[in-house]
């Protein structure tokens, strides 16, 4: 059994008790404990199922590797999956929850899996559920997905807050044990604005567990020396709980810190998400220990050596009585002599070197344990926990020499430093054959916008193994001195890349590369032989190292075995590759404060929070919100339309038309490029006049509209679309910034200086007469013509204009001075039964007029002549943008698709984008159509069905009747018939 | 985080004026009382302030009274170059952010480097997903930004300050 040693635990805290819950079980721990150390220390081995055969697992890990003891912590709005119970700290009201097991983590009904565990190699699922090809999605997929998966998605909104914050840095040090320490240290010296990030909560890393003397003094008093200098000095800042997580190109590095995971008072932000720039990072990501790869490998119990370590130094926890050892290199030796010292039985250490011999192995056979060299685990004893080991020649082929009955067995199957962050940005490995391990290669380290190196490793995630060489390697980085520090000499590692080496298949297909995916040594020599040769696709066929795992604890093991396999070396197959970020970072992190009301910004009008309170009901234009309509009473949003259309028609409405774009055009070659940007003259515009006009890409689609005016003899003041403000500013800036670069031209964008109110239908003059200060008379103001004056004591600009074919003024008012008039408006129409008017009623009295809307009738694929507005292209230019594209042969086409309006014959209204049904078949075998509909509305000026379309050869067939699609039912007849349905000459907006 | 003081100021008189720099120097300067900035950099007058905004374009910061009468001054003192001058105040928002949390806010949502923020430095930049810009005024920062998200940057801010956390709508 698994429990709390009577003393020891050097991050615990023993007279302070922590109550959580487990599957709805209470326990409690210490403070300082992680879950998983309080787990063990209630025995609780098991903690989660794997995730294809559901194989009861415990910890195998201490650290961020972890890929076993995966779970849900918190509930509720707080509920999140997948996380690592040996690094979730504990604190009072932890809820934790075991995944993927059904109906509970001790009986699994989907263990069956593993019972028909040769039934389900790699490439199972790929294999046995291809055909037939709708059973994938309807029957195969549903089911896999039951069956496996990790953590369940959450199901209620987050309620915690996330933010960003971003820093600028001359050295970024990724990683607070010693050789970070001093790499900070040694920066910060020169005067260097310096950022050090330590994953967990403290600072000091393996040095505090596995001790050390360092200038004379015991590590953990060094450590503590160090840490008090860098606190308290101004140019560097320490943040323990924050992880590096992603290096990217231009030294941008994001570090993710956790702000409240660790306590139970949730209050502030959860995580705050770090956005570097540093000009160097010092990656002192430190060394992970592999496993090895022995039948059995996985029954809880079986664990890292150094992770058993931890646990029984700074949590005073045991995984069992008996621990035997089995290991190729010196490092187990100190979780030997760690065991002892806690009291702990060791009957064997199985050590696959022949004749290994050093200083500290003969110090622990001093103590009276048995040291087998030679020897290995031919497979584990025991079922849900570790029984006993069958001990076999590591050389051999797995005969079973004795069997040695134990709790606990820890291995060591060497080290792999964290390269994570040195690949992340392009950092290459060199395999060390000596040290068995890929090390990151300094000649070919990451490199910045200068081609220099910007990212360097320091201590053993440059591959060093002693605190002697961490630290000097450390020093070098920063160009200091190593403080004084020896270590004794170890005696070299021994490759195992299975044990035994000649181990048979029905050992292999028990041998766990990675724990997680439950893919094992048989699963990478399968792909090998099936020719799934490159590791990428030896990675992807088995799922090896995907999921949290990212190579962290499989890669290298992984990689050996397929190398073994392909009779290749270990550098020739390569590894996979390292991405961002170095553990899972939370979906909140990464979206910071972008939630809730300000998940996007919201753009506001000057007369928004008019809307708001007169019923808007709300339609998103593009970051705008407008009203669609205004409802009133306990009308539908129909109802409303047809109100507001017709009391427009019939005596006066009103429209907040800020979000149209307003671009002032002024200079002295101001007419020229307007020429060159609108399809007609706007240069022989005179000042006072405004004239509709249309723009085109290079292509000669249409590309936007609108009313331009003429101000002053070097100045126009162009509207845009409202979706074109921003975009036809940037096309404007783009060709006299790029092409006409000596043309005397400026662009000021003013659509947000002025609110535009549109005053419109027959009563619009009678309303603004009431405000007084202009004359707005026919003759004094002619429809096209605008003049500058005042209304109701403001300054106002007033276009007689007109989208709708009634009377029609629009006023531009000073944005801050738009909401006056608009109230001013209300008051004085009152007894015009004055109305606001939404989006969707000016959509359908523009229709009702014949009027194309850029989206609509256009999409990228119009050109101006086929919607019929061949009257606003200038024939006399010489050039404007898209006359060169519209001469294209495709263009001339006869029968090009053109406007036309369309009338069902029954009154009824057409479906948005429904086909005009043609003759016969495509090649393709499909329906061919002549035709489609670009805007289609009910008309309540006309009680009827209108719509505009693109028909081939439209115009030429006036009257005659198509078919046009309904989605789920027969299609409808409609009649071809002129565009401009309501007031065909015109009179009612000049008046 | 430290307390920091979130407030929108009322509207502030701004005038666009585009030209090249070098050649409308000295007319500027007669009317405005201050001279042209350095790049990215802004000067002061005892009606004004003036930010840099980019090679050929500055903006002039006065009370909104004197908007229309500085722009017309300025316009008839550029008559016959090739400048253009309108008055933009309507559609800018001017944030007073002070306090000791004053940069943490900054920096947790404009990508900037405060410590290599010049005293006359403005600071044209993104907040979160919107343009702004920004400079150092009382020990604090001044921050404008378009008119019709001044709703969301005021939410930004002090959400980012803490004192008025944005919360998920259930």
């Amino acid at each position: 059994m698994s429990f709390r040693l009577a003393k020891g635990g050097r991050r615990i805290d023993r007279s302070r008790y922590v109550r959580f819950t487990f599957d709805g079980q209470e326990y409690s721990g210490f403070q300082g404990d992680t879950l998983a150390s309080a787990l063990l220390a209630n025995d609780q081995l098991l903690m989660g199922r794997s995730f294809k055969y559901h194989r009861p697992r415990s910890v195998v890990a201490s650290g961020p590797e972890e890929p076993n003891a995966l779970m849900g912590i918190g509930d509720g709005a707080r509920f999140e999956p997948n996380r690592r119970a040996t690094e979730q700290a504990l604190h009072d009201g932890l809820i934790a929850r075991s995944q993927n097991a059904w109906p509970s983590l001790s009986f699994d009904i989907g263990r069956i899996n593993d019972l028909g565990a040769r039934f389900l190699p790699a490439g199972f699922y790929y294999k046995t559920f291809m055909s037939p090809r709708p059973f994938w999605k309807h029957v195969f997929e549903p089911f896999i997905r039951r069956a496996a998966g990790l953590g369940e998605a959450p199901s209620k909104m987050d309620a915690d807050r996330y933010e960003h914050r971003y820093a600028h840095v001359d050295t970024l040090v990724v990683g607070g044990g010693v050789a970070g320490l001093l790499a900070a240290k040694g920066a910060a010296a020169s005067g260097e604005r310096v950022m050090l990030v330590e994953r967990s909560a403290d600072v000091g890393g393996r040095a505090l567990v596995d001790g050390g003397t360092i200038d004379g003094k015991p590590a953990d008093i060094w450590v503590r020396e160090v840490v008090r200098a860098l606190d308290t000095a101004e140019n560097i800042a320490v943040l323990r709980r924050c992880e590096g997580s992603g290096i990217y190109d231009h030294g941008y590095v994001l570090c993710s810190e956790d702000l409240t995971d660790h306590l139970p008072d949730k209050t502030g932000p959860r995580h705050r998400l770090w956005r570097v720039r540093a000009t160097r990072v010092i990656t002192a990501t430190g060394t992970i220990e592999r496993p090895l790869s022995f039948a059995g490998n996985d029954v809880p119990g079986v664990i890292l050596a150094s992770a058993l370590r931890d646990y029984v130094k700074d949590f005073g926890v045991a995984i069992g009585d008996r621990t035997v050892i089995v290991t190729n290199n010196d490092d187990a030796y100190r979780t030997a002599e760690a065991l002892l010292e806690a009291g702990l039985r060791i009957p064997a250490i199985l050590d696959a070197r022949e004749g290994a011999d050093s200083a500290l192995i003969s110090k622990i056979k001093d103590m009276d344990v048995k040291v087998h060299l030679g020897r290995g685990i031919a497979k584990v004893l025991g079922r849900d926990r570790v029984k006993g080991v069958a001990v076999c020649l590591q050389a051999g082929e797995g005969a079973v020499l004795q069997e040695i009955a134990c709790d606990a067995v820890a291995m060591s199957g060497g080290w792999s430093p964290v390269v994570h962050l040195w690949s992340h940005c392009g950092g290459k490995l060199t395999w060390d054959d000596d040290r068995a391990m890929f090390r990151p290669d300094p000649a070919r380290a990451p490199t910045n916008g200068s081609g220099k190196p910007f990212v360097i490793t320091a201590g053993s995630a440059s591959g060093a193994l002693t605190i002697a060489e961490v630290l000097e390697d450390a020093a070098k980085a920063v160009g200091a001195s190593p403080p004084d520090c020896t270590s004794d000499p170890e005696a070299p590692i021994l490759p195992v890349w299975m044990m035994p080496q000649g181990a048979r298949a029905e050992l292999r297909a028990k041998m766990w590369l990675d724990y997680q995916n439950d893919v094992k040594v048989s699963d990478v020599r399968l792909a090998a032989q099936e020719g799934f040769e490159s590791v990428e696709h030896a990675k992807r066929y088995t799922t090896l190292g995907m999921a949290t795992d990212q190579g962290k604890l499989s890669n290298v093991n992984g990689l050996a075995v397929l190398a073994d396999r392909l009779d290749e070396t270990i550098p020739q197959v390569g590894t996979t590759t390292f991405r961002p970020p170095y553990t899972p970072v939370t979906i909140g992190a990464l979206a910071g404060e972008a939630r809730g009301e300000i998940f996007q910004p919201l753009r506001r009008t000057p007369l928004h929070d008019w809307h708001d309170e007169n019923g808007a009901f709300w339609e998103p234009v593009g970051q705008w919100r407008r009203p669609y309509c205004y409802l009133r009473d306990r009308e539908t949003p129909d109802q409303a339309v047809s109100r507001e259309v017709k009391t427009t028609r019939q005596s006066l409405g009103l429209l907040d038309a800020s979000t149209l774009g307003k671009l002032l055009v002024s200079g002295p070659d101001a007419g020229a490029f307007l020429d060159m940007l609108y399809t007609n003259m706007m240069s022989s515009l005179k000042p006072g006049r405004c004239r509709y006009g249309l723009m085109c890409d290079e292509n000669g689609f249409l590309i936007d509209d609108g009313v331009v005016a003429r101000i002053d003899d070097q100045t126009w003041l162009c509207h845009t679309t409202t979706g074109g403000a921003d975009r036809i500013h940037a096309w404007m800036e783009d060709w006299l910034q790029c092409e006409w670069w000596d043309w005397r031209v400026h662009v000021i964008n003013l659509t947000e200086q002025f609110g535009q109110i549109a005053v419109v239908g027959p009563q619009a003059r009678a309303v603004l007469e009431r405000l007084g200060g202009m004359d707005l008379s026919a003759e004094a103001l002619p429809f096209m013509a605008w003049a500058d004056g005042t209304l109701a004591e403001v300054d106002v600009r007033v276009y007689r204009i007109s989208f709708s074919g009634e009377l029609s003024y629009e006023l531009a008012v000073p944005a801050n001075r738009t909401r006056q008039i608009w109230d001013a408006l209300i008051s004085a129409g009152e007894s015009f039964d004055v109305t606001p008017y939404g989006t969707e009623a000016l959509h359908v009295m523009r229709a009702e007029k014949g009027f194309i809307m850029i989206g609509d009738e256009t999409d990228g694929t119009v050109i101006p002549q086929d919607l019929g507005l061949d009257w606003a292209i200038s024939k006399k230019k010489g050039d404007y943008l898209g006359k060169r594209g519209q001469q294209r042969s495709e263009f001339q086409r006869p029968d090009r698709w053109k406007l036309v309006g369309l009338e069902t014959v029954d009154g009824s209204v057409l479906e948005d984008g429904a086909y005009a049904i043609g003759e016969g078949k495509n090649a393709n075998g499909q329906q061919i159509v002549e035709g489609r509909v670009t805007s289609t509305y009910y008309s309540p000026t006309l009680d009827r069905g209108i719509a505009m379309g693109l028909v081939a050869h439209g115009p030429d067939r006036m009257g005659d009747t198509l078919r046009f699609t309904r989605i789920g039912k027969a299609p409808i007849e409609a009649r071809i018939a002129s565009p401009v349905f309501y007031d065909p000459e015109g009179q009612k907006q000049n008046v | 985080m430290s307390e920091s003081v979130i407030t929108a100021l009322p509207p502030v008189g701004m005038i666009t004026v585009r030209g090249v720099l070098d050649e409308i120097g000295d007319a500027f300067t007669n009317v405005v009382g201050c001279p042209i900035p350095e790049q990215r950099l802004s000067t002061r007058s005892e009606v004004c302030g003036v930010l840099w905004m980019s090679p050929d374009e500055l903006l002039i910061l006065t009370d909104a009274a004197s908007e229309r009468g500085l722009a017309d001054r300025l316009t008839g003192a550029l008559a016959g170059q090739f400048a253009t001058v309108v008055g933009i105040g309507d559609a800018r928002v001017v944030f007073d952010i002070s306090g000791p949390g004053a940069d943490d806010v900054i920096t947790s949502l404009a990508p900037v480097d405060l410590a290599a923020l010049g005293e006359t430095e403005v600071r044209r930049t993104r907040l979160a997903q919107i343009p702004a810009a920004f400079w150092r005024e009382g020990g604090g920062y001044r921050l404008i930004c378009f008119r019709s998200v001044a709703a969301y940057a005021e939410t930004l801010l002090q959400n980012a300050a803490g004192t008025h956390p944005v919360t998920q709508r259930a």
